[in-house]
C-alpha cells in the first residue's frame, strides 16, 4: 500500500466514487477507501433516482437499471391517491437502481481512471497537523497504517465520523435523522412502473412508506420514520411488518436491510484545512425525498474539481477549499435543499386529517412538471390559506 | 447501580443510524458489526433511532 497521495477519499459510494474519478482524470494520485469488504454491499438505499439527474453523471445503462418509472402516487392517509404521469408532466420521472451494480460501477470507473481503491480499510482518525487535515490512519484488513494527502475528502456516509474526528459537528439530531428499514419483496402485486409514496401518521410518522418497483411483481418496500417517533413496538420495522402483513401477506422477502437518512439541514461548513465533505456525511440529502444519491455525485465531483486547483496552487487551506462550499450552496442542488428543508419542517406538522385534506385538493391535477416544486405549487394555488399558516413556504416559491 | 448499552448482534443490521446520532462518538460500525468503542454516557438516543431495536441502555445492580 502506498502511503502518500494527492487526494485521499474516505467511502466507496457514489460520492467517494466520482470524486475519485473526478480527482484521478484530472492528473492527481488517488486514493479510495472502503471499509466494508465489498463496493455495493449492503445495500442502504430505495435505489430511487431521477433520470435528469442521473444522466448529469452517468450514462443509463440497462445492467444497474432495475426499473424504468413512469408514474409516482402520493397516496393520503385515507387513500386518497395522486398520481403524477410522466406522459401528463414536462420532465421524465425516474429509474429504480440496482446500488450493488451501480455502486460498482462508479468505482470501476474511478479506478479505471486511475485512482487506487483499497477494501475493508476503515479510517480511524485523520492525521492532524497544526490544526490541519493532512491524511488519514488507517486499519487495512487490521494492520494499522498511516495514508497521507494534499487533501481528503470525507465521503463516509451517514456515520460521517471521518469529519467528526476533524471537528466538524455531523451529529444528527435525532428527529431529523430518519429511522428505516426496509425488504426487498418478490412475488407480489404492484405496478411495476409507478413508484408509491405512503403518508399518514399511523403509516409512516414525519416520513413515508415506499413502494420502489424492481421489476414485475417484485420492489423495495421500505418506510422512514422520525428518530423521536421510534420507540419499541412502533419502531421502523414494526410499521413496515405491519404494512406488509395488510398489503403484501403472500410476499416473499430476499433482502432485509436498516439504514438512516438525515434530513437536517446541510453541515454549516463542508471544508476544514485538507478536508472536504460530501454525499450523506454532508447531510446533503433531500429532506422531502430522502434522495441523496444524485446529490452526492455532484458534491463529490466538485469536492474533486476544487481539490484538484487548490492542489495545482499549492494551498489546501479551509479558505482555499471555500469555492467547493459555495459552489453547491450556491447551485441548484443547493437552493433546492434549503427550499425542501422547509417544506419538510411545515409538512412533519400536519395531522392525518389535514393530510386528507390537502390530497383531496389536487387529486385529479396534471402537474406541467414533475417535482417537489410544482407539487408544491399545486397545493398553494388550490389551497391559499396554507401561506398564512407557514411563511416560509411562501419563500420557497421564488 | 451501572447503566450500559446492550448490542444485539442477532437484530442489529449493522447500518450505522445509531453512530450518526451518538453525541459522544461512543459507536463504530466495523464492516458487519457493531462495536462500543469509546466511553458511553447510556444517553439512549442510539437505542431510539435503531430501526430494528437492536439496542438497549440495561441498569444493573
Amino acid at each position: 500500500m502506498k502511503n502518500n497521495y494527492d487526494i485521499l477519499i474516505i467511502g466507496g459510494g457514489p460520492a467517494g466514487a466520482l470524486a475519485a474519478k473526478t480527482a484521478a482524470e484530472a492528473g492527481n494520485t488517488v486514493c479510495l477507501i472502503e471499509k466494508r469488504a465489498a463496493i455495493g454491499t449492503p445495500v442502504r438505499c430505495a435505489e430511487g433516482i431521477g433520470k435528469e439527474l442521473l444522466k448529469e453523471f452517468i450514462k443509463p445503462d440497462p445492467r444497474w437499471i432495475a426499473a424504468d418509472i413512469e408514474r409516482a402516487r402520493l397516496i393520503s392517509p385515507n387513500g386518497t391517491t395522486i398520481s403524477l404521469e410522466q406522459d401528463k408532466a414536462g420532465n421524465e420521472v425516474g429509474y429504480v437502481l440496482d446500488r450493488k451494480i451501480f455502486d460498482r460501477e462508479l468505482v470501476w470507473q474511478a479506478a479505471e481512471a486511475g485512482a487506487d481503491v483499497i477494501v475493508k480499510t476503515r479510517a480511524t482518525a485523520p492525521i492532524m497537523e497544526n490544526g490541519a487535515v493532512r491524511g488519514a490512519k488507517v486499519l487495512s484488513v487490521g494492520m494499522p497504517a498511516d495514508i497521507r494527502a494534499e487533501v481528503v475528502i470525507a465521503a463516509d456516509g451517514t456515520e460521517a465520523q471521518f469529519a467528526r474526528r476533524a471537528g466538524l459537528d455531523t451529529v444528527v439530531p435525532l428527529r431529523e435523522m430518519m429511522s428505516c428499514a426496509q425488504y426487498l419483496m418478490t412475488d407480489i402485486d404492484i405496478d411495476a412502473g409507478s413508484t408509491d409514496f405512503y403518508l399518514g401518521n399511523e403509516i409512516a410518522p414525519e416520513g413515508y412508506l415506499w413502494v420502489f418497483p424492481k421489476g414485475d411483481r417484485t420492489a423495495n418496500v421500505g418506510i422512514g420514520i422520525s428518530g423521536r417517533k421510534s420507540r419499541d413496538g412502533s419502531r421502523a420495522k414494526d410499521y413496515l411488518d405491519r404494512f406488509v402483513a395488510k398489503n403484501f401477506p403472500n410476499g416473499k422477502t430476499i433482502e432485509a436491510i436498516a439504514g438512516g437518512v438525515p434530513v437536517c439541514r446541510p453541515l454549516a461548513c463542508t471544508v476544514a484545512d485538507g478536508l472536504m465533505v460530501a454525499g450523506d456525511a454532508a447531510r446533503v440529502v433531500d429532506p422531502i425525498t430522502g434522495g441523496g444519491i444524485g446529490n452526492a455525485m455532484l458534491t463529490g465531483r466538485l469536492a474533486a474539481q476544487v481539490a484538484s486547483e487548490c492542489i495545482a496552487a499549492g494551498n489546501c487551506s479551509k479558505e482555499a477549499l471555500m469555492p467547493y462550499d459555495a459552489g453547491w450552496r450556491t447551485s441548484r442542488m443547493g437552493t433546492i435543499l434549503e427550499r425542501n428543508y422547509k417544506v419538510k419542517e411545515y409538512f412533519v406538522t400536519l395531522d392525518d386529517a389535514k393530510l386528507n385534506t390537502l390530497a383531496e385538493s389536487i387529486a385529479n391535477i396534471s402537474l406541467k412538471e414533475f417535482s417537489v416544486l410544482a407539487l408544491i405549487k399545486e397545493l398553494i394555488t388550490r389551497n391559499p390559506k396554507l401561506l398564512l399558516e407557514l411563511k416560509a413556504l411562501k419563500d420557497t416559491l421564488s | 447501580m451501572s447503566t450500559m448499552l446492550r448490542i444485539n448482534r442477532d437484530k442489529c443490521g449493522y447500518c450505522g443510524t445509531c453512530v450518526a446520532v451518538c453525541p459522544e462518538d461512543a459507536l463504530e460500525l466495523i464492516d458487519v458489526y457493531l462495536s462500543l468503542e469509546r466511553e458511553c454516557i447510556a444517553c439512549g438516543i442510539c437505542a431510539r433511532a435503531c430501526p430494528l431495536g437492536a439496542l438497549e441502555v440495561v441498569h444493573e445492580e
